[in-house]
């Protein structure tokens, strides 16, 4: 990973990267050695258990709402995973979800077009999402501490605009729309704009230069800034799509209930975090990628859908989520710290591997 | 900061004699969110003087922020170490139910339940701070993990079970209730805790420590410091008092439903950062976390007196939070184009 991002490499680069570990194994045991291959992996074999031993689970329906349920916690969770690997955070995304879909039911409640709303809530999510880019890049403000303040900020927009009460009242030929199925089939349509959203971010994040600039600045904001990257106005765009994002999500959790209230989406934003993090993007930053992410997301899902079906209580999903989470980010800092002591053990076993450059910065 | 970097043991003010004490006093973070928090409490009285001079508001007063001046002083020693500790609000109410389920279910003396339910968010305090020192893993992830665990616990535990105010004894529910002096029981609990607190944060080599760690890691580890044994101490700590305000919790209020702290972790943090805790550790006092739980509670409290519908209330919260974060940045930014400037003369 770190091969392509590494230094100034001078002429001499066309034999000196074959030294370094990564390299040294075929592209095949490496691709087999991410964190992406063993989010997957646990997917796969998660699926594997579940259909076997779960009654039900590889009924249709199954595959409708774990979809339907999970279609947030995607769609914020790719741009989420762009703000993470700038190496900051946003814990505003649930409020942002509520403050959308509550402008969402109270511009269509005082008589604009639905169109019109859909999209007027869209551009105050990409406003919400301006308002934290806007703090942390311009102001130079951690971003956990500014997005725990829009988080009680957009929260209480959402709240003090609608109070206790819900609007419900939405035409059947929109909330049709985001549950219709294809045909006889019970496979969601939101497939595809998913699909299509998944595929975007893959691409921005790992084929265009503002996706290198976000590694970038991930790993060093200081050496992305000399090497050319614009790191406030790259952040800033983390920012806004993340805003924008969850404003679309708003919109689709306002119609998938077909409820707008104040605490729509309470605790999502945990969620989202958590499978981000599951799907092996780095805390620290510099690190991660859009399959893992998807993985991690579907993992959360299918695991909260088969325990569901088992008969367990919510609790309980809750439970698995919370130490999911955990083994994420200590499995990581365990692997290392076994890497390290392995590698360490043998030391004039004639490698000939200098360990320093890509171990340095681990964990 | 700067103050702070010099070796432990030494106050937060080195020249402090005669009249500069009382000038730093002044200049304190502290005292300007005393002020707000005083302006909010003259407004709101001028509108309507029973918001302080009534014997049910001069109670409350003191009474309804106690439970989050606990917690706010437990985030603000692990704010203080760059970390942050998000389970709080699960701990209050797994050890509000074990509380409970103790007094349901055993005869055991008040005392004993209560030094139970301390130890055991002591415990769970250390499971977090276990994780966060020896894996090297953000708080931030750890504690959001725990969050989910604690409160999942809880949630299972306790199923549809709910502990009314008639399987408490009434020596604790009157606790809550009663006053000494004309001041809340439960606020003299809170202000213990804050004056034990404050005085080992100020005094002791651990609490200075603390500083230490979060003011530069690394050095700290350098300098020899046992880091690791510092944030296990501030996560236990944490863990204790969300223990001990659960326990405050039951005395209050008596009943116990699954909603218990519910979202209260985000109070404590904004409580700690209003006060001028740095959110990346180093600097802020408990005083301080405490005096921002007064102010949001009394803003809590007070809104619907100055005409504003209390579904706003958060919304408020937040700008707190959004303005002091960038007063804090503001104040850094002068006293360090201050010191550049001092160095240049010398």
């Amino acid at each position: 990973m770190s091969t392509t991002l590494s230094g100034p490499s001078t002429d001499g680069s066309a034999t000196a990267p074959r030294t370094y570990a990564d390299s040294a194994r075929s592209p095949i045991a490496r691709l087999l050695g991410t964190r992406d291959a063993a989010v997957l992996g646990l997917l796969l074999a998660v699926v594997v258990y579940a259909v076997a031993v779960v009654p039900n689970f590889d009924s249709e329906l199954t595959v409708y709402f774990l979809v339907l349920d999970v279609a947030p916690i995607l769609l914020i969770a790719l741009p989420m995973t762009l703000v993470i690997v700038t190496g900051e955070i946003d814990l505003s995304v649930a409020s942002i979800v509520a403050v959308t879909s509550v402008l969402f039911g109270v511009l269509t409640r005082e008589g604009a077009p639905i169109a019109l709303a859909a999209v007027l809530a869209v551009l105050a999510g990409a406003l919400a999402g301006a308002v934290n880019g806007l703090l942390v890049t311009r102001l130079g403000l951690p971003s956990l501490a500014v997005t725990i303040g829009t988080l009680a900020l957009y929260r209480g927009i959402a709240v003090g605009l609608l109070g206790t009460t819900a609007i419900t009242d939405w035409p059947e030929t929109w909330t049709d729309a985001v549950t219709a199925t294809f045909g006889e089939t019970q496979i969601p349509v939101i497939v595809v704009p998913l699909a299509l959203a998944v595929v975007a971010f893959g691409l921005l994040l790992h084929f265009t230069s503002f996706g290198r600039g976000l590694f970038a600045i991930g790993l060093s904001s200081e050496s992305a800034r000399f090497s050319g990257v614009d790191v406030e106005r790259t952040k800033l765009l983390a920012f806004v799509l993340t805003g924008l994002v969850s404003g679309v999500a708003g919109v689709y959790f306002t119609l998938r209930y077909g409820s707008s209230r104040g605490d729509n989406a309470t605790g999502l934003e945990l969620q989202v975090i958590a499978a981000v993090l599951l799907g092996g993007v780095s805390i620290f930053g510099g690190r991660g990628a859009i399959p893992g992410v998807l993985g991690g997301v579907l993992l959360i899902g299918v695991i909260g859908s088969a325990l569901r079906l088992d008969g367990q209580s919510a609790n309980v999903i809750q439970i698995v989520t919370g130490v999911l989470l955990v083994l994420s980010v200590v499995s990581a800092a365990l692997l290392g710290w076994l890497s390290r002591r392995v590698r360490r053990r043998p030391p004039t076993a004639a490698e000939a591997a200098p360990p320093a450059v890509p171990t340095a910065g681990g964990m | 900061m700067t103050a702070l970097d010099t070796p432990p043991a030494a106050g937060a003010a080195s020249p402090s004699r005669g009249g500069s004490r009382l000038r730093n006093v002044l200049k304190a973070r502290e005292t300007g969110i005393l002020l707000a928090l005083l302006a909010f409490l003259a407004v709101t009285t001028a509108i309507n003087p029973r918001f302080v001079f009534s014997t049910d508001g001069f109670r409350d007063l003191f009474l309804t922020p106690s439970i989050l001046v606990v917690l706010a002083v437990g985030q603000a020693m692990v704010i203080i170490t760059r970390n942050v500790d998000l389970s709080v609000g699960s701990i209050l109410g797994l050890t509000a139910y074990l509380a409970g389920r103790l007094f349901l279910d055993t005869g055991l003396p008040i005392l004993v339940v209560v030094l139970v339910a301390v130890l055991a968010g002591a415990v769970l305090g250390l499971v977090n701070g276990l994780l966060v020192a020896f894996a090297r893993v953000p708080a931030l992830v750890i504690t959001l993990g725990t969050l989910y665990v604690y409160r999942g616990i809880y949630l299972q535990w306790a199923g549809s079970d709910r502990i009314n105010a008639s399987d408490i004894p009434d020596g604790l529910l009157s606790f809550g209730t009663s006053s000494l002096l004309g001041i809340p029981q439960l606020a003299i609990v809170s202000f213990v805790v804050l004056a034990l607190a404050a005085y080992w944060m100020r005094t002791s080599r651990g609490g200075r420590e603390l500083y230490a760690i979060g003011s530069d890691p690394a050095a700290a580890t350098l300098y020899g410091l046992k880091d690791k044994q510092r944030i296990l101490t501030a996560f236990a700590a944490s863990g204790a008092l969300a223990g001990l305000a659960g326990i405050l919790y039951v005395s209050r209020y008596g009943t116990i439903s699954s909603g218990v702290g519910l979202g209260i972790e985000l109070e404590a943090v904004g409580a700690a950062v209003i006060g001028g805790v740095a959110i990346f550790g180093g600097s802020g006092t408990v005083v301080g976390a405490a005096i921002g739980a007064y102010l949001l509670t009394s803003i809590d409290r007070g809104l619907p007196i100055l005409g504003i519908p209390d579904f706003w209330q958060r919304a408020v919260v937040g700008l707190l939070i959004l303005g002091a974060i960038v007063l804090d940045k503001v104040l850094a930014e002068r006293q360090h184009t201050k010191l550049l400037a001092e160095r240049h003369r010398s």
